[in-house]
C-alpha cells in the first residue's frame, strides 16, 4: 500500500507541491498572517469608534452663541484659552459625539481641510456663527448638522428629546462583519492566482514544465495536484482567518455551513480555471505578474471587498455583480450576515463552477508546456 | 529532417543514424541547429519534412511508449527549490512507476548521498547538474539527450559528470546524444562526432576519422590536432568565436 503511494505520480506531485508551499515562509505570511493583520488593522480602525469625533477649526473671534455653549458644556470657554476646547455629547440613543475645536488662522484651516484633518470651519459673522464646509463631503455635512443642532436648540444634549429613537443592536452590521467574508473571497482569488498561475509560469520559464512533460507524467495530474494543494491551502487560510475573527471580534456564521462549503468550493473552481487560463501561454514572469494583477486588481477594487460597491454608478452594478469575486464575496457575506442558505447560493455556485470549467478548458486548449 | 521557423531554416536536411550504445556529440556554433535537432528527437518539435524513428517507432501514436525510453537533461534546468534531493528523485521516479530502490541506486551513482536531504536550492552548480543527470537516467533510458550538461561548471565538477557518463557507457546499453561547447568533452565521452553549421551536417565520424584530413595542410600534414582546427578548415572560422 505504502509502495503504491510512493509510485503514484498524482500522490507524489500533490505531496511535493504541498511541501514546497508550506516550506516557503513568504507563502505562509501572505496567505495566513497578512489577511489576519489586515483584518485586525481594519477591524480596530473601524470598530473603536464609540465616540465620533469631529475636528472643527475656529477662525477669528468665536461667536457668542458658541462661546456660551462651550462655557456651559465644553472643557473651557473658547475665547479664554488659546488652545483646543472639547465638547462631549454623551447620548446612548444617537451615539456619543465629541467636537474638538481648534483656534487657527484661515490659511491653517484650509491646509488642514485639504489634508482631511478637519471638515468644518466656524467663524463669527456680526455676532452669529457662520459655518464653512464642503457640501459634497458627508463628514462635513454631518459635523455641520450636529453642531448647528446643538448651538440652535441643544436638542442633541438632551436625551429626553430622543424618545422616538429605538437603537438597533443587530448582528452582522459591523464593518468587521462586512470585511471578513470579503477577505476570505479575496484570499481565495489572490492565493490561487499567485499559487497556481505564477507557479506555472515560473516553471515554464525555468524549463521545469518541459523537463516534466518529457517523462510519461500525465499532464492533467500536474494541474490537478497544483489545484488540489491550492484549494487545501485556501481552506486552511480561510479557517484560520475565521477563527481569528471569531476569537477577536466575535464574528459568527448565521447561515448554512454546507452552503458556505459549496460557494467556497465553487469560488475556488472559478479562480483555478481563470488561473490556468492566464498562465496558459507566457513563459515570462514579468508578463505573468502583469496578467495576474490585471485580473486581481480590478476585482479587488470593484467587488466590494473593503467597501460596498453600491457607491459605483448604477449602470456599472450589473457588471460588478457578475464578477467572480463579487459573486463569491456577496454569497459568503449573505451566509455570514444574512443567514442565507442553499436557495440563495445555489445559482452563484453554479455560475462560478461553470466559469471555472470554461476557463479551464479554454486554458488547456492553448496551454504551452515548453 | 527539415525544420524552419518562419524565414529561419534551422535544420536543412539532416540524416542521422545512432546505434544502440553509441555516444554521439553534436558540435557546432550557436545557430547551427543542434537544439532544434535535439528538440525534434525529444518529440517537442515536429519536423516539417522527414521522420524520427526511435527503436524503429515514430513519435506519432507512440508518444507514451517513447517517453519511457528517453532521458533528458537540459541546460540550466531549475528544479523545485524547496524539495530535497531525494524528494525530487522520488517525484520523477513516480512518473516511471519506479520505487525507492532505483532512487537509492541513482543517489549512489551521482554521488549525492551526503546531500540527499538538502534542498535543491542549496546545492552547488555541479551538484545540481549531477542531480539533473540522475533524473535523466532514472528510467535506464534507451536514448539519453544531454543539452550542454557541463556548461558553466568548473573543471572538477565537469570531470565528475564525465565519470558518471563513462560509468553509464560501460554498464548500460544507453545511446547518448550530447550537445556541447567543449571539444574535450566530445573527445573524452563520444565515439561519434557530428559537426553542424547552418542547419546541415558538415562532417561526421569518430574522432580519429575526423582528425585525419583528406586534404594535406600547407605544411603537408594530413593529421589535424583538434576539432577546432577541423572546423576552421571546413568553414574558415573558429567553432566558438
Amino acid at each position: 500500500m505504502n509502495n503504491m503511494f510512493q509510485n503514484n505520480q498524482l500522490w507524489q506531485l500533490t505531496k511535493c507541491h504541498l511541501l514546497e508551499t508550506v516550506r516557503e515562509p513568504g507563502v505562509l505570511f501572505w496567505g495566513i498572517v497578512f489577511p489576519i493583520l489586515m483584518s485586525l488593522g481594519l477591524g480596530i480602525a473601524f470598530m473603536n469608534k464609540k465616540d465620533v469625533t469631529h475636528n472643527v477649526a475656529m477662525v477669528g473671534i468665536v461667536a457668542p452663541a458658541l462661546d456660551s455653549l462651550l462655557s456651559a458644556h465644553g472643557s473651557a470657554p473658547a475665547n479664554s484659552t488659546g488652545g483646543k476646547v472639547s465638547l462631549h455629547l454623551n447620548n446612548p440613543k444617537t451615539g456619543n459625539t465629541t467636537f474638538a475645536f481648534f483656534p487657527m488662522s484661515w490659511e491653517e484651516a484650509m491646509v488642514q481641510l485639504k489634508r482631511g484633518q478637519l471638515n468644518l470651519i466656524v467663524t463669527d459673522s456680526a455676532g452669529s456663527i457662520r459655518y464653512h464646509f464642503d457640501p459634497l463631503n458627508p463628514d462635513g455635512q454631518l459635523a455641520y448638522l450636529k453642531l448647528s443642532n446643538v448651538v440652535d436648540n441643544h436638542a442633541l444634549l438632551d436625551p429626553k428629546s430622543h424618545e422616538n429613537i429605538s437603537p438597533l443592536t443587530v448582528k452582522g452590521t459591523r464593518y468587521i462583519d462586512f470585511l471578513i467574508p470579503g477577505l476570505i473571497a479575496l484570499g481565495v482569488l489572490s492565493s490561487t492566482m499567485w499559487g497556481v498561475s505564477y507557479t506555472i509560469i515560473e516553471r515554464r520559464a525555468k524549463k521545469l514544465l518541459r523537463r516534466m512533460v518529457a517523462t510519461p507524467m500525465k499532464k492533467s495530474n500536474l494541474l490537478i495536484s497544483m489545484i488540489t494543494v491550492r484549494v487545501m491551502m485556501n481552506f486552511v487560510e480561510s479557517v484560520l482567518l475565521l477563527l481569528f475573527a471569531w476569537l477577536v471580534f466575535g464574528i459568527s456564521i448565521q447561515g448554512s455551513i454546507p452552503a458556505l462549503f459549496a460557494i467556497f468550493l465553487a469560488g475556488n473552481i472559478a479562480c483555478a480555471g481563470i488561473a490556468i487560463f492566464i498562465s496558459s501561454h507566457t513563459s515570462k514572469t514579468e508578463i505573468g505578474n502583469g496578467l495576474i494583477n490585471a485580473v486581481t486588481m480590478p476585482m479587488m477594487v470593484l467587488s466590494g471587498i473593503f467597501f460596498s460597491y453600491h457607491n459605483f454608478p448604477a449602470w456599472s452594478l450589473g457588471v460588478i455583480k457578475s464578477l467572480p469575486l463579487t459573486m463569491m464575496a456577496d454569497s459568503i457575506r449573505a451566509i455570514f450576515n444574512e443567514g442565507a442558505g442553499w436557495a440563495q447560493v445555489s445559482m452563484p455556485s453554479l455560475i462560478l463552477t461553470l466559469t471555472g470549467t470554461v476557463f479551464f478548458i479554454a486554458g488547456l486548449r492553448i496551454f504551452k508546456w515548453h | 529532417m527539415v525544420k524552419s521557423f518562419k524565414e529561419v531554416k534551422a535544420v536543412q536536411g539532416i540524416d542521422l543514424t545512432i546505434l544502440r550504445g553509441q555516444f554521439v556529440a553534436l558540435l557546432g556554433p550557436n545557430g547551427a541547429g543542434k537544439t532544434t535537432l535535439v528538440e525534434m528527437i525529444e518529440g517537442i518539435q515536429k519536423p516539417d519534412n522527414g521522420e524520427i524513428l526511435i527503436t524503429g517507432k515514430p513519435w506519432k501514436g507512440n508518444e507514451e511508449e517513447l517517453r519511457r525510453l528517453i532521458g533528458l537533461s537540459l541546460q540550466e534546468t531549475r528544479f523545485i527549490d524547496k524539495l530535497t534531493v531525494v524528494e525530487t528523485l522520488r517525484l520523477f521516479a513516480s512518473f516511471f512507476q519506479l520505487g525507492k530502490e532505483r532512487v537509492e541506486e541513482i543517489i549512489l551513482l551521482i554521488g549525492l548521498e551526503e546531500k540527499r536531504k538538502s534542498y535543491v536550492v542549496n546545492l552547488s552548480g555541479g551538484q545540481r547538474q549531477r542531480l539533473a543527470l540522475g533524473l535523466s537516467i532514472l528510467n535506464n533510458p534507451a536514448i539519453l539527450l544531454l543539452d550542454e550538461p557541463t556548461t558553466g561548471l568548473d573543471p572538477t565538477a565537469r570531470r565528475e559528470i564525465w565519470d558518471i557518463l563513462l560509468k553509464l557507457k560501460e554498464t548500460e546499453g544507453t545511446s547518448m546524444i550530447l550537445t556541447t561547447h567543449y571539444m574535450e568533452e566530445a573527445e573524452v565521452l563520444c565515439d561519434h562526432i557530428v559537426i553542424m553549421d547552418h542547419g546541415t551536417v558538415l562532417c561526421k565520424g569518430s574522432l580519429e576519422e575526423l582528425l585525419t584530413s583528406p586534404e594535406p595542410s600547407p605544411r603537408g600534414e594530413r593529421k589535424l590536432n583538434n576539432l577546432d582546427e577541423l572546423f576552421i578548415q571546413l568553414t574558415g572560422r573558429r567553432l566558438y568565436e
